[in-house]
C-alpha cells in the first residue's frame, strides 16, 4: 500500500451539502423574532408621512393612556439618549457633509418613513394599535427627488449643511496632464451615453428585526439583531450609545438575507439597546414588510454620465464619468462610499491607457438613505462600461463579444497593473468570454436572428453580452485607509483542536446564506485530515467570536476563509513540534498528510494528530517552550483585492407589440479562482444573476413627486418568483489567485454585476432594427413599448 | 401586519349569516375565504367591528349542471373551479380564468361568490363571469333575486349588492362548443393583470370580458357588435377599449393600456375562432 | 374565542383574539417558528403551510378560520431526525441559501407535487408562483422539486 492509494480525497472541489441545512429544513433555525424573550416590550415606530416636513407637536398622551402601553416618547424626548448621531464610517472627503441623523427625527422629518415617534407595549399589536393615537402635526415642506434638481439647492434639505450636495470625490488618472483631453480629441470614435441606475429595495426575505436584553446584574446588554455585522454593529452601537464596548455583546442568529441591507446600524438597533437601558427591560422590534420598504436603506440610486474614447479599431483610449449619487435623506453606514467601490471599474475588463477621468458628486434627496446593496457601486460602473461598449460595437457596426475581444486584457499582461495604479491579480477574460459564446451556441443566434428579426417580425431575438470585473474581498486595509474608510478591511480566525481531536473553528464572518460553516469545515478537514462534521464553526457573536469585520463585498472566503486555512497552518506547526518530540525527529523532518505526522522516509514512524491533540491537552510531556492545547488565532488583512470575472450572455425574444422580454437562456461563466465547493458557488451565481435581471426587467422603487414610495409593498415591488425567471446555465474557467493561499476569488456578487447590462444590452440588441439605441431599467414592458414608438416616431429612416 | 380588533361571528346558515349582517348593520362584513378582505384588513384600509364568517356554509359549495347552464356555489373555491371536470367539459373558459387567479394557496382560500361580491375590476372571474352572460343569485332577508352579470357591477368594488345580500350562486350558460381564450397579462404570475381578456366565440355571437379596464369588469360589447355584424377580428380588436374607461398606475398609462386591450383581443379572438 | 385546531398531530384548545391570524397563532401560541412571515401582501409565501393537507398563506387565514380543521407545519415533516423528501431534495439540490423562505417553499412545494406529481419544470415554476426566495434564484429550489418528483416515482 502506497500512500497516495491511502489519501483521503480531497473535499474541497467537491459540492458537499450543506451543514446549515437541516435546521432550515425544519424549522428549527432561529432567526431573530424567533427567540423567546420573556418579559420583553415591543418597540412601535410611528413613521413620518411626509418626504419632508418640519414636526410642529408631538402629543403621545393618548397612546400612553391606551392599556398595555408601557411608554412613548418623540424625538425630542429621546435626545439624552444619544451620545453621537447615527454612524457613517465613510467619510469620503474632509469637506463632505454629514448632517446629524438621529433614531427617532426632532424638528425635521427628512423622508417618508423617518421615524418620529415610538411606542412601547407589552404586545406587538397593542403597539401599533397605540402607534394610531399619537398625534404628530407637521408642516409640509417641498419634496426634493430629482437628483439635477437636489443640486440646484432651491431646497435645502439640512440647514446646517447649507447645501444638498454632499461631496464631489475624484478619480482622474493620466499618463500625463491632459492625456484624457489629447485621447478624445484624437479619438476616431466616441460614445457618450446616460444611463439611469434606478433605486432598488434590497427585499432579504427575513424582514429586520431585533431585541435588546439587559443583564439584570452588572451594566452588559445583549442585542440580538438579524444583521450582517455583528461585530461592526457592537462598536457602533457602544460608541453611538456611549456604552463601555466591552459591556455590549451582539449575536446575529440566523439571518434570513441580507445583500447589503443588514450592513448597517440602523434606528431600531439603537432604539431597543437605548431604551432598554433606560427601563432595565428588553426591548425587541419586528420589522414588518411595509416599513422595511421605507426604513431600511435602498441601492443604486445613480446618473451616470460615460464617455468612450477609441480609436479606428475600436480599442479604448480614454474614459470619462460623471455620476451624480442619490444619498438619499441622510449618510448612513458607508452610503457615501458606493460609488466609490465602482469608481474603479468604468474601464471594466479592458486594456486601458492610463487616461481616465472620474468623478462622482453625491447628494441628498427627501428619500430613504441609500447604502450598500449586492454589488454596491460595482454594478453600475459595469453596466455604464458594458452598456457603452455595446454603443461603441454599434458605431464600429462590429459585434459587440467582438469589440470586447480586441479590448480584454490579455491573458499574458497578469498581473496587470491598471491605469489607477490598482494591481488586477490574474485573469483570462478571452477564455471566459468564448466558453460563453460557446455554451450559448453564440453563432448560431446570430444566424437565427438575421433571419428572425425581419421588418414584419413582433417576436425579436436579442443577444446580450457582458464582461465584468468584480472588485472584491473588500479589503486590504492600507487601500481601505486611502479611501478614508474608517476601518480596516481584515479578517480574524481561531482553529481549535480539542482533546478528543474535533475542531472549533471561531470566525469573524457572519453567515446569513452563503453557507460559512460547510465551506470553513470543507478547508478545514482538508488542512488537518478530519472530517468536515468533526468540524464546528463558531460565528455570529461577539462573545463567543469577539474579533471580525462580518459579511459583505464578497469578502468572507477570500479573507475570512483564508484566515482560516493559514489558522490551520499555524496550528499544523505546534503540533509538528510536539509530533516531533514524540517520534524523536526533528520537526522539518515530518509529513503531514490525512492527518498524522511521520518521519520522512519512515512512514511506520508516525502519530496521528488525534495522539498530538491528547497531548497537548494533557500536557504531561511537551517539548521546552511548547504551550499546553493546539490553537492558533490568525488575523488576515489580504494584500489586494480579489479580481472575480467572467461573461455573462442572455439571449431574449422581445414581443414588440405588448414590450414584453422573454428571457430564453441565460449563460453565465464565472471565474472565481478555485472553488471550495461548486454547488455553493453556483447557487450564489443563480441568486446574484435574477437579483441583477430583476433590475434590469423587474425592480424600482417608484416615488411619486410628493416623495411617497409608491410601491412599498412585495405587491407592488416586483422580485420576481419562480414563474418569472429562467433557469441559469453556468460555467466556469478557473484562474487562480495568486495572492492568497487558497487561490480563491468571490462570488457573492458576480451574478449580480454581470447580469443587469446583459439583460438590456440583449433587449437593446433585440430592437436594434427598430431604431431602439438604449433602455431605461426596469425595461418593464410598458418601458419597452413606448421606447419602440419613440424610435420609431423619432426617425422615419431610424425603423430601419 | 395585524388587523384592527373586530367580533367574530360564524354563520350556520345564509340565513343566519343574514340576519347577523341586519343586527350588525354597516359595521359588519362578511367573511368568505378572506382572500378580498384580509388583506385589506391587514393595512388597515378595512376595519369592520364585526365579520360574519360565512366559509363554513358547505352546501354552498357545489358545482352542479342545471341544464342549459351549470350552477356553482358561491363558496367554491378557485382551485375547484379549476379542477372541474363539469366546468372543464361546459364552461372551459372560467376553468381556464380560475387557474390564473393569485397563485396556488390563494386559489385553496378565494372563493368565486368572494370574488364578485368584492367586485375588484382587477379580479379574474367578475370579467370572465361577465364574458360568459352570467347570472349570480343573491339572497336577503326578504328572499332571493337574480341578478344579470351585466347589471351587478356599479362601481369601483361596488356593486348591486345590498349590505345585507350574500352571493349565493353563479349561474354560467354552457358554452356549447364555443371557441374561447384567456388572456392574462402581468409582470409576475402571481399579480393582478395589468389587462385581461376573456373571450369566447361562436360565429358571429361572441363576448368579451375585460379585467382592469375600468372601475368595473369590462364587457366589450362593441367589438362583439363589430364581429357580429361580420368585421374581421383585426378590425374589431380596435374598439376594444371603447367601451372601457382605463385608467393609469405604475405599469400602464391609459395609452399603454388601451393598447394592450387591443392587442390581446385580437390575440384572444384570433385564438377563440 | 374558543378554538380547537389539531396542528401537527395534536389538538390544541385555545383562547384567541379574533383577529389573530394563523401564522401568529401557530408561532406564538404554539411556538411553532418554523413558519415565518415575509411581508404584509399575502405576496410572499414564506408562511404557507397545510391546511386541512392544502396550502394556504397563513397569514391571510384567521386562527378561528381554522378552527375544528387540521394544520401541518414545517415542523411536522421529518420524522425521528429523518427529513421528508422534499426536505432531502431541497438539501441534496442546494434549493435554499438563508432558509428563510424555505418552510413556506417546502409546504407549497409538497402541496404542488401533491395535486400534480409529475410536474413539467414549468408547472414547477409556476406552482410556485406565489412564494419569493431573495437568495437561490430559484434554479435549484426547481431543481429540487423535480428532484423529488422523481425520486417519489423511481
Amino acid at each position: 500500500m502506497s500512500i497516495t492509494e491511502e489519501r483521503r480525497a480531497a473535499v474541497i472541489g467537491t459540492p458537499m451539502l450543506r451543514r446549515e441545512d437541516p435546521a432550515l429544513l425544519t424549522g428549527e433555525a432561529k432567526f431573530t423574532n424567533d427567540i423567546p424573550i420573556p418579559g420583553a416590550l415591543y418597540l412601535g415606530v410611528l413613521r413620518s408621512p411626509y418626504a419632508h416636513a418640519k414636526i410642529l407637536s408631538v402629543d403621545v398622551s393618548a397612546a400612553m393612556a391606551f392599556p398595555g402601553v408601557v411608554a412613548a416618547y418623540g424625538g425630542a424626548d429621546l435626545t439624552a439618549l444619544w451620545a453621537a448621531p447615527m454612524p457613517c464610517a465613510w467619510p469620503v472627503t474632509a469637506d463632505m457633509k454629514n448632517p446629524p441623523h438621529y433614531p427617532v427625527a426632532v424638528d425635521k422629518a427628512c423622508y417618508a418613513g423617518d421615524a418620529v415617534a415610538v411606542v412601547l407595549a407589552n404586545d406587538d399589536r397593542v403597539a401599533h394599535d397605540a402607534l394610531e393615537l399619537i398625534d404628530v402635526r407637521y408642516e409640509a415642506l417641498p419634496a426634493v427627488i430629482d437628483l439635477e434638481e437636489a443640486l440646484s439647492d432651491r431646497v435645502v434639505i439640512h440647514a446646517g449643511a447649507g447645501t444638498n450636495k454632499a461631496y464631489t470625490w475624484d478619480l482622474k488618472c493620466e499618463s500625463h496632464e491632459g492625456a484624457v483631453d489629447e485621447a478624445f480629441a484624437a479619438a476616431t470614435h466616441h460614445v457618450k451615453e446616460r444611463y439611469i441606475q434606478q433605486r432598488l429595495l434590497p427585499m432579504f426575505m427575513e424582514p429586520r428585526a431585533c431585541a435588546a436584553v439587559p443583564q439584570p446584574f452588572g451594566g452588559d446588554m445583549t442585542l440580538y439583531s438579524s444583521t450582517q455585522i455583528p461585530h461592526i454593529l457592537k462598536v457602533m452601537t457602544a460608541l453611538t450609545l456611549g456604552i463601555p464596548e466591552q459591556q455590549m455583546r451582539v449575536v446575529a442568529p440566523a439571518v434570513g438575507g441580507g445583500f447589503g441591507g443588514k450592513l448597517n446600524v440602523y434606528a431600531e438597533e439603537l432604539l431597543c439597546v437605548a431604551l432598554s437601558r433606560k427601563l432595565g427591560v428588553p426591548v425587541r422590534w419586528n420589522e414588518e414588510r411595509a416599513e422595511n420598504a421605507m426604513s431600511t436603506i435602498h441601492g443604486r440610486g445613480q446618473i451616470q454620465d460615460i464617455e468612450l474614447a477609441a480609436d479606428a479599431d475600436g480599442k479604448l483610449t480614454a474614459v470619462r464619468v460623471r455620476l451624480i449619487a442619490d444619498m438619499g435623506a441622510y449618510l448612513q453606514l458607508v452610503t457615501p462610499g458606493v460609488p466609490l467601490l465602482g469608481a474603479f471599474l468604468y474601464a471594466g475588463v479592458y486594456d486601458l491607457p492610463v487616461a481616465y477621468d472620474f468623478s462622482c458628486t453625491s447628494v441628498f434627496t427627501t428619500m430613504t438613505p441609500t447604502d450598500a446593496y449586492r454589488g454596491a457601486g460595482r454594478p453600475e460602473a459595469t453596466y455604464a462600461i458594458e452598456r457603452a461598449m455595446d454603443s461603441l460595437a454599434a458605431k464600429l457596426g462590429i459585434d459587440p463579444l467582438e469589440l470586447r475581444k480586441r479590448n480584454f486584457i490579455r491573458k499574458d499582461q497578469y498581473p496587470y497593473t491598471a491605469f489607477s495604479g490598482l494591481t488586477y491579480d490574474s485573469g483570462d477574460h478571452l477564455a471566459a468570454a468564448e466558453k460563453a459564446a460557446e455554451l450559448v451556441g453564440y453563432e448560431a443566434l446570430r444566424a437565427q436572428q438575421a433571419t428572425q428579426n425581419v421588418d414584419a417580425g413582433t417576436k425579436r431575438l436579442g443577444i446580450g453580452v457582458s464582461s465584468y470585473f468584480e472588485m472584491c474581498g473588500l479589503a486590504p486595509s492600507r487601500v481601505l485607509a486611502s479611501l478614508n474608510y474608517s476601518a480596516g478591511g481584515w479578517e480574524a480566525a481561531t482553529v481549535r483542536i480539542l482533546a478528543t481531536n474535533k475542531i472549533q473553528v471561531v470566525t469573524g464572518a457572519t453567515p446569513h446564506g452563503q453557507g460559512h460553516v460547510t465551506s470553513w469545515s470543507m478547508i478545514v478537514a482538508d488542512k488537518l485530515g478530519v472530517a468536515p462534521e468533526d468540524v464546528d464553526v463558531l460565528h455570529s457573536d461577539t462573545a463567543i467570536s469577539p474579533l471580525g469585520l462580518d459579511t459583505y463585498g464578497s469578502r468572507s472566503l477570500v479573507v475570512g476563509g483564508v484566515a482560516i486555512a493559514m489558522a490551520c497552518d499555524r496550528v499544523i506547526d505546534k503540533a509538528r513540534k510536539i509530533a516531533a518530540h514524540q517520534l524523536e525527529a526533528a520537526p522539518e523532518d515530518l509529513d503531514f498528510i490525512d492527518g498524522t505526522f511521520s518521519v520522512k522516509g519512515s512512514p511506520d514512524r508516525a502519530t496521528p494528530l488525534a495522539a498530538i491533540a491528547f497531548a497537548a491537552f494533557t500536557a504531561h510531556d511537551l517539548p521546552e517552550g511548547v504551550e499546553p492545547n493546539l490553537e492558533a488565532h490568525v488575523t488576515y488583512d489580504p494584500p489586494n483585492f480579489s479580481w472575480p470575472f467572467g461573461t455573462h450572455i442572455c439571449v431574449v425574444e422581445v414581443d414588440t407589440e405588448t414590450g414584453h422580454v422573454d428571457i430564453l437562456k441565460y449563460v453565465a461563466v464565472d471565474d472565481c479562482g478555485v472553488q471550495i465547493n461548486p454547488m455553493i458557488v453556483d447557487g450564489q451565481v443563480h441568486g446574484g444573476v435574477v437579483q441583477g435581471l430583476a433590475q434590469a426587467l423587474y425592480e424600482v422603487a417608484s416615488y411619486d413627486e410628493n416623495g411617497n414610495l409608491r410601491n412599498g409593498s412585495l405587491a407592488e415591488y416586483l422580485v420576481p418568483a419562480a414563474s418569472d425567471v429562467p433557469s441559469v446555465t453556468t460555467g466556469h474557467t478557473v484562474t487562480p489567485s495568486p495572492t492568497n493561499l487558497l487561490g480563491v476569488k468571490g462570488i457573492g456578487e458576480a451574478g449580480t454585476i454581470g447580469a443587469a447590462p446583459a439583460v438590456i444590452n440583449a433587449v437593446v440588441d433585440a430592437l436594434s432594427g427598430l431604431g431602439v439605441t438604449d433602455m431605461m431599467m426596469p425595461a418593464s414592458p410598458m418601458t419597452v413599448w413606448n421606447t419602440i414608438k419613440a424610435a420609431q416616431a423619432g426617425s422615419t429612416t431610424g425603423g430601419k | 401586519m395585524i388587523p384592527a380588533a373586530f367580533d367574530y361571528k360564524r354563520a350556520g346558515s345564509a340565513e343566519e349569516a343574514i340576519s347577523l349582517v341586519g343586527e350588525y348593520g354597516e359595521d359588519a362584513k362578511f367573511l368568505a375565504g378572506g382572500h378580498s378582505l384580509l388583506p385589506l384588513m391587514k393595512l388597515r384600509l378595512a376595519q369592520p367591528a364585526v365579520l360574519i364568517d360565512i366559509g363554513r356554509l358547505s352546501d354552498l359549495s357545489y358545482i352542479r349542471d342545471a341544464g342549459d347552464h351549470i350552477a356553482i356555489g358561491a363558496l367554491t373555491r378557485h382551485m375547484d373551479i379549476e379542477q372541474s371536470p363539469l366546468l372543464g367539459q361546459h364552461v372551459p373558459l372560467l376553468a381556464h380564468a380560475a387557474s390564473h387567479v393569485g397563485d396556488p394557496q390563494v386559489r385553496h382560500r378565494g372563493t368565486i361568490g368572494g370574488s364578485i361580491a368584492h367586485a375588484d375590476p382587477a379580479s379574474d372571474l367578475p370579467a370572465t363571469t361577465l364574458a360568459l352572460g352570467a347570472t349570480y343569485i343573491v339572497q336577503g332577508p326578504t328572499g332571493t333575486r337574480e341578478i344579470p352579470a351585466a347589471e351587478f357591477y356599479l362601481g369601483f368594488l361596488e356593486s348591486a349588492l345590498a349590505a345585507d345580500e350574500i352571493v349565493t350562486e353563479i349561474r354560467v350558460p354552457k358554452m356549447n362548443g364555443a371557441g374561447w381564450n384567456f388572456q392574462k397579462f402581468n409582470r409576475r404570475a402571481q399579480d393582478w393583470a395589468i389587462v385581461g381578456v376573456a373571450a369566447w366565440r361562436r360565429g358571429n355571437e361572441s363576448g368579451i370580458g375585460l379585467v382592469n379596464m375600468g372601475s368595473t369588469p369590462i364587457l366589450a360589447v362593441s367589438v362583439s357588435a363589430a364581429i357580429a355584424s361580420g368585421a374581421a377580428i383585426d378590425d374589431a380588436a380596435k374598439l376594444a377599449a371603447t367601451d372601457a374607461e382605463p385608467q393609469a398606475d405604475l405599469n400602464a398609462s391609459i395609452e399603454y393600456r388601451t393598447h394592450l386591450a387591443q392587442v390581446l383581443v385580437r390575440r384572444a379572438l384570433t385564438a377563440a375562432s | 374565542m374558543q378554538i380547537s385546531v389539531t396542528v401537527n398531530g395534536t389538538t390544541h384548545e385555545s383562547d384567541v383574539e379574533p383577529r389573530t391570524l394563523l401564522v401568529h397563532y401557530v408561532r406564538e401560541n404554539l411556538g411553532l417558528t418554523g413558519t415565518n412571515i415575509g411581508c404584509d401582501t399575502s405576496s410572499c409565501g414564506a408562511c404557507t403551510l397545510h391546511l386541512d393537507g392544502e396550502a394556504v398563506k397563513s397569514c391571510t387565514v384567521l386562527a378561528v378560520q381554522a378552527d375544528g380543521q387540521r394544520v401541518d407545519t414545517i415542523e411536522s415533516l421529518a420524522i425521528d431526525g429523518v427529513l421528508h423528501p422534499m426536505q432531502q431534495a431541497f438539501m441534496e439540490n442546494h434549493g435554499l441559501q438563508c432558509g428563510y423562505c424555505t418552510p413556506g417553499m417546502v409546504m407549497a412545494s409538497i402541496g404542488l407535487l401533491n395535486e400534480n406529481p409529475n410536474p413539467t419544470e414549468q408547472q414547477v415554476r409556476l406552482g410556485l408562483e406565489g412564494n419569493l426566495c431573495r437568495c437561490t434564484g430559484y434554479h435549484n429550489i426547481v431543481k429540487s422539486v423535480l428532484a423529488c418528483a422523481k425520486g417519489a416515482h423511481s
